[in-house]
């Protein structure tokens, strides 16, 4: 599946869709109203000698979450992966290795294919906040806070 | 008959010429080599070959007879349907021509190499090796008029690097292109070798491993091996980028970050100051980009090292008596100068206590120089680079006026000690130039209208009231206006960029790089189409001549033009690296 035959998925689409509406109400009802976590809320130090999770990013695991950023491009169209972000990105991710990426990303899973989303708009990601490291297998990408079962809308 | 013979006899010529050609001898021909430095030897066939059938010859006698060292042939390569033949950590003694033929079968190679070797006794007991990363000639005049102003056409004061002595033009071409970047061309510095772009430290093959590519030594190797001289590294990016990275390690690919970590440790440089803890943390460690659990923080220490990690830290580390000193100040890459000590923006919100490159210059000049055989320091001002790519001039030409003050560090410390040898130079350029100036009390709203051109521009308003060198305020009224000669699709502003670096594109779903919209709205922004292929993300590095400046003993080997890789002969002439000098 290449990034133009992904399944849009907005709010907005959703509700013209009913195959869309059944997947996704039960999904937001099962969840509680999610809590909102900002990039800047997700670290409560931050050093030269590494980072400690703030209280709040704890407390938040395994629980659900949206949090606001901007898409990077996905590593592989058929990934059903992509990195959320701070600022729109520039460097060209996963051109070298991982190793250009800025500390505070989060990586998104999705709970379906959606169509990629414009660097340049704001999305919301909804979904489960995994804490901890973890290496995708298919790509070897190492991620530490993650956004599982996801899915997200332009804001 | 005697046609027919004749055309046979040049259609084989014809092939045979082919098929030479087809043979790579690494180093490559008319490599410099420094006499007795150890170099890996690679031969690539163009196929398939038998053992029997090779001959490696130089100067006509038996390669390994020469050479000494490990030798494997190798029937069919990795990634290749070929044969080769690598020789091992040789070395050749004695200065001289080299001539080295490779043969099998048809396929012949032949290539020369000029071994050289140095003074017997140094020129100079230290050397300070000042880098501005994409230093551009735009970048100087720009520090220049930017921190003293001008009156009448005439410079209102002069940099610290206007008064060098001695110059020379480098060309900063790579073995594959006339294109360049910071691994091939500071490792043309650092080794007196020339490599391919992304390369450092090493002769890139044809096997896709980046860390089986041949040799060549490296300048803290050398210091290593001939001499008791301490070691400094000090920059502004993380220590694992192409330039620290170049004083001291071997890949193909400059992105092998942890594993150059892992070089560096094993050279164990004196003084290591900058950023890149992130490659330093085990993997466990959130802020980690190790993939496994090797804690080098730790590492170090157990070897001795003070570490500091603040700009107060790295001051009482000046008083340590163990000799060795860990400064590490960023997890990625430190801030510009702009936004390090000015606007307080980009990541220094993170970081609020990041030295500046002119302390950790001092710093490391103070330690190093407690060593009584000499040092060799290695000084990289590298957001001049880092902002250059995103066409942020602003910041590229207040990161060269910090580097100039670092220079000026430099140049007082050898006043007082005149066997030091000083070289300031760029490792590549940067498509800029400087056309005038942008003046707001131009009217109407028209930004592009208001940039001065010509008798227009008229002189900028810069000030600087509390002398510390730097403008008093970036955005005046009548400012330099810089422009890129190439670059993705942006918008331009014609205003400094207050609110944090400037990000000119951001990537599509395509890959591609597009105008980063987040600019569109600023009044009088302008769509700038780009001109280089739609996958580059940002402004890229010119294959102009770098400007390099010396001071001091030796520094006479400095003068026209210049390949790279000579500039490392200059210096190992003024260390004698020729000559064993340690105990």
């Amino acid at each position: 599946m290449d990034a133009s035959s992904f399944i849009r998925i907005s709010r907005r689409h959703a509700l013209g869709l009913i195959g869309g509406v059944a997947l996704m109400l039960p999904a937001r009802q099962a969840l509680a109203a999610p809590s909102s976590l900002t990039f800047d809320q997700m670290y409560g130090s931050v050093g030269v000698l590494g980072l400690t999770f703030s209280d709040k990013l704890n407390s938040l695991q395994d629980k659900p979450v949206s949090m606001q950023g901007f898409m990077a491009p996905p590593l592989k169209a058929e990934a059903n992966f992509f990195v959320l972000t701070e600022i729109p990105m520039a460097l060209c991710p996963f051109c070298s290795s991982d190793a250009d990426w800025p500390d505070n990303i989060v990586v998104v899973y999705l709970k379906e294919a959606q169509t990629f989303e414009q660097a340049n708009a704001t999305i919301e990601v909804t979904g489960k906040l995994e804490v901890g490291s973890w290496t995708d297998p298919d790509t070897g990408f190492v991620s530490l806070v993650r956004i599982v079962d996801a899915a997200f809308e332009t804001v | 008959m005697r046609g027919l013979l004749a055309l046979l006899t040049a259609t084989t010529c014809l092939a045979t010429a082919t098929v030479a050609s087809a043979t790579t001898i690494y180093p490559l021909d008319r490599a410099t080599i420094l006499s007795g430095s150890p170099f890996d030897m690679k031969v690539e066939f163009d196929g398939v070959v038998a053992e029997g059938d090779v001959t490696v010859t130089i100067n006509g006698k038996p390669a390994k007879d020469v050479l000494g060292g490990e030798i494997a042939f190798i029937e069919k390569e990795a990634d290749a349907d070929a044969s080769a033949i690598r020789f091992k950590g040789v070395t050749i003694a004695k200065a001289g021509s080299y001539e080295i033929v490779a043969k099998a079968g048809d396929e012949t190679k032949t290539v020369t190499w000029d071994v050289y070797g140095t003074a017997e006794t140094p020129k100079a007991k230290n050397v300070i090796f000042l880098v501005g990363d994409g230093l551009s000639v735009a970048h100087r005049t720009a520090a220049r008029i930017m921190s003293h102003g001008m009156t009448e056409g005439k410079a209102n004061g002069r940099l610290a690097m206007d008064d060098l002595d001695r110059m020379a033009f480098i060309g900063t071409s790579s073995t594959e292109a006339i294109a360049t970047d910071s691994a091939n061309t500071m490792s043309a510095y650092m080794t007196g070798h020339k490599t391919a772009v992304n390369a450092i430290g090493v002769y890139a093959d044809r096997t896709k491993d980046s860390m089986d590519d041949p040799k060549v030594e490296t300048m803290a190797e050398a210091l290593r091996r001939q001499t008791n001289k301490a070691i400094g590294i000090v920059t502004t990016s993380e220590l694992q980028d192409a330039t620290p990275a170049a004083v001291a390690s071997h890949t193909r690919k400059r992105g092998d970050k942890a594993e150059i970590n892992q070089m560096m440790f094993d050279v164990k440089p004196d003084v290591i100051l900058g950023g890149g803890s992130a490659y330093f943390l085990p993997q466990a460690t959130p802020g980690s980009k190790r993939k496994d659990d090797k804690d080098f923080v730790k590492m170090y220490q157990d070897a001795g090292y003070t570490l500091a990690t603040n700009k107060e830290e790295l001051e009482k580390a000046t008083g340590t008596n163990t000799g060795k000193i860990l400064g590490l100040f960023h997890t990625g890459n430190m801030d510009s100068t702009l936004d390090r000590e000015f606007l307080k923006k980009g990541t220094v919100g993170k970081f609020p206590n990041q030295p500046g490159l002119e302390e950790m210059t001092k710093v490391a000049i103070d330690q190093l120089s407690k060593n009584q055989d000499g040092f060799f320091l290695m000084v990289e001002g590298a957001n001049i680079d880092k902002m250059s790519h995103p066409l942020d001039w602003d910041r590229a030409v207040m990161d060269t006026i910090e580097f100039d003050k670092a220079i000026r560090v430099a140049m007082d410390f050898a006043k007082s000690n005149p066997d030091t040898m000083i070289v300031v130079t760029g490792d590549h350029t940067h498509g800029v130039s400087i056309i005038g100036t942008v003046d707001d009390e131009k009217e109407g709203t028209d930004m592009r209208e208001k940039v001065g051109t010509y008798a227009d521009a008229g002189f900028p308003n810069y000030t600087d009231e509390n002398g510390d060198g730097y403008p008093d305020k970036i955005d005046v009224s009548r400012r330099l206006f810089l422009a890129a000669n190439n670059g993705p699709d942006h918008y331009e502003t014609f205003r400094p960029k207050l609110d944090g670096p400037f990000v000119p594109a951001i990537q599509n779903e395509q890959k591609q790089y597009i105008a980063n919209e987040q600019y569109k709205d600023v009044p009088g922004a302008v769509l700038v189409q780009g001109n280089i292929p739609r996958d580059g993300d940002t402004g890229v590095h010119a294959v102009d001549d770098v400007v390099l400046q010396s001071n001091g003993p030796g520094s006479e080997g400095f003068k026209g033009y210049m390949e790279q890789s000579d500039v490392y002969r200059v210096l190992a002439d003024a260390f004698a690296l020729g000559t064993k000098q340690a105990k």
